[in-house]
């Protein structure tokens, strides 16, 4: 863990209030994993201003890149960053997805919860052998995100909207199932890796542990410290009030207690 | 070359800066992004004989200048600290003292906790004045009278140097400071967090679902200067003085009003740093100012 002074590259907006911030961030790029994640100062917020966490989208060549939305305060004054700019960032942080999955990994993303994993994609596709398919949903066809990053990397993309504008009509757990179903009928293994709004969190872990399959799933929680020390950001797990910053964002499905 | 060793009573800090219990986990968590050979002791996260889950989420608020909070001392128990936090904490950090902050739900619960503590800490700090469990520690601290009590149990059970944390909504400190006096403790820990509320008013619920927490940060830091003055003015205890600091201004404030160390806490959030900048910052002060020991601040208001 670093709190480092990172260069902005470049910083844009992608469509449907999501954008996308390059810096420059060799120390924080190197020790990352996917399904971490680091807490932004942002410059424009005043001193007690919390910092505020973001997936890591990618990390290469010493660069880090984020894909957020604008959902509040805290992403509409980052919104405000420019090239050239300094912020600090703190990480890598948190426990993240594993490296390595055996069978097809079906990765499911809702929003900009997709920002993971493309990581995710990248490392699975480097360190196993394994099949890896993409299933994203959102409201609509900008809220979906980095389809063609993601099929650069030679997997197959399945989108799912709720008005139809693009892939099937509803929601992601649509295609999802015929593929479960699919793999299910040939007993091929699987595991499932997912990110995105707690609804959608609860339906794929109640797949996967239905399924038999593991699933990996990364909660988004506010968070104060970011690092494990505040106990703010708690979910409740089979061990108790646990911590999202520092046992998780990623639990296994099967240890996660829904309310 | 400026002293920055302070002490508060038997407690030899090597620098005069700690961190406030509850923003710094058990101590070892900010390893790496904290440079530790600026801290004089860490005050560990509320501790008490059992387990304790905390409170629902959510646990926070930001509102302007600040933060509330209402973690409710989510904790593993005095048992699992001795055996598994307090090495592990030694071996990350072996130079840094750590002060245990003890909590309870009754007068025995406190002397239990500070006896099973032994000798394994370096300090211990009594949280009789936190907002956010109905249990416990609040009440404790709004009672001169049972202040007196519960300090004195404590006191019994241990030797080592002992810190009373006391809430700064009372209409004067004079006799909580007085009851601590009397009941043999060796210094006072002044603020905790100030009882605060927010609502959301699109939902029309209180936003954190303990109704309220408490208030700290910014907003906070002249409450702590005003608690500071007036408990220095009417005791030779010392202070571990805490609200607020964000910058080294904020504890030299501190320190003129009568502190003889001062801790980070929610500025720790934004800005790990703040444990650099606050250290050079009042180094250089004394140097700018011809003191020659960061201890000779304490109180020196012309």
């Amino acid at each position: 863990m670093t709190d480092e002074k990172c260069s902005v590259l470049e910083h844009v907006d992608v469509g449907g209030g999501y954008r996308r911030l390059k810096v420059a961030s060799p120390a924080i790029v190197k020790d990352v994993q996917a399904g971490q994640f680091v807490h932004v100062r942002v410059p424009q917020l005043d001193e007690s201003s919390l910092r505020r966490p973001f997936s890591v989208f990618d990390a290469g060549d010493g660069v880090l890149t984020l894909l957020y939305k604008e959902v509040g305060r805290g992403t509409k004054a980052l919104g405000l960053v420019k090239a050239g700019d300094e912020i600090n960032i703190l990480g890598p942080l948190g426990h993240g997805f594993p490296s390595k999955a055996s069978g097809t990994a079906l990765l499911v993303g809702g929003g900009y919860g997709v920002a993971p994993l493309y990581l995710l994609a990248k490392m699975l596709l480097k360190n196993s052998s394994a099949k890896v398919k993409l299933f994203v949903g959102g409201r609509t066809a900008a809220d979906i995100l980095a389809l063609d990053e993601f099929r650069q990397l030679g997997i197959e993309v399945f989108p799912a909207t709720n008005d139809g504008s693009l892939g099937e009509k509803g929601l992601v757990t649509v295609p999802l199932d015929k593929e479960i179903a699919a793999l299910s009928a040939s007993s091929a293994p699987f595991e499932i890796f997912a990110c995105g709004p707690d609804p959608m969190l609860k339906a794929v872990s109640e797949r996967a542990i239905s399924s038999g399959a593991k699933g990996w799933i990364s909660m988004d929680r506010h968070m104060i410290c970011g690092v494990g020390a505040c106990y703010a950001c708690i979910q409740k797990t089979v061990r108790g009030n646990s911590r999202c910053c520092i046992e998780g964002p990623v639990f296994a499905a099967e240890d996660l207690v829904w309310e | 070359m400026i002293d920055v060793s302070v002490s508060l009573g038997a407690l030899k800090m090597p620098s005069f800066i700690a961190t406030a219990s509850g923003t710094f986990g058990y101590g070892f968590e900010y390893v790496g992004a904290v440079d530790y050979s600026k801290l004089g002791a860490v005050t560990a996260k509320g501790i008490r004989v059992e387990p304790w889950p905390g409170n629902s989420m959510p646990r926070h608020c930001e509102v302007p200048g600040g933060l509330i909070n209402a973690i409710g001392l989510q904790g593993t128990g005095v048992e699992h600290f001795l055996s598994i936090t307090v090495p592990w904490y030694r071996m990350q950090v072996p130079s840094v003292p750590i002060i245990a902050n003890i909590w309870g739900d009754s007068v025995e619960s406190y002397a239990r906790v500070a006896a099973k503590l032994g000798g394994a800490v370096d300090a211990l700090e009594m949280n009789v004045s936190c907002p956010n469990v109905k249990a416990g520690g609040h009440t404790f601290g709004q009672d001169p009278k049972i202040l007196a009590e519960v300090v004195s149990a404590v006191r019994k059970e241990t030797k080592l140097p002992l810190l009373v944390k006391l809430a700064p909504n009372v209409p004067s400190i004079a006799p909580y400071v007085k009851a601590c006096e009397d009941s043999g403790a060796d210094a006072l820990s002044l603020i905790n967090t100030i009882p605060a509320m927010a609502i959301d008013i699109e939902k029309r619920r209180p936003v954190l679902a303990n109704v309220s927490g408490g208030l700290s940060g910014r907003c906070v830091h002249p409450v702590a200067v005003k608690m500071v003055y007036e408990a220095y003015r009417v005791t030779k205890l010392p202070i571990l003085a805490m609200g607020g600091v964000y910058n080294a201004k904020d504890a030299i404030e501190l320190f003129l009003a009568g502190a003889s160390a001062v801790a980070v806490g929610t500025s720790l959030f934004t800005d790990p740093g703040v444990v650099s900048s606050v250290y050079d910052g009042v180094v250089d002060y004394c140097s700018r100012h011809g003191f020659s020991a960061v201890r000779e601040l304490t109180g020196a208001l012309n």
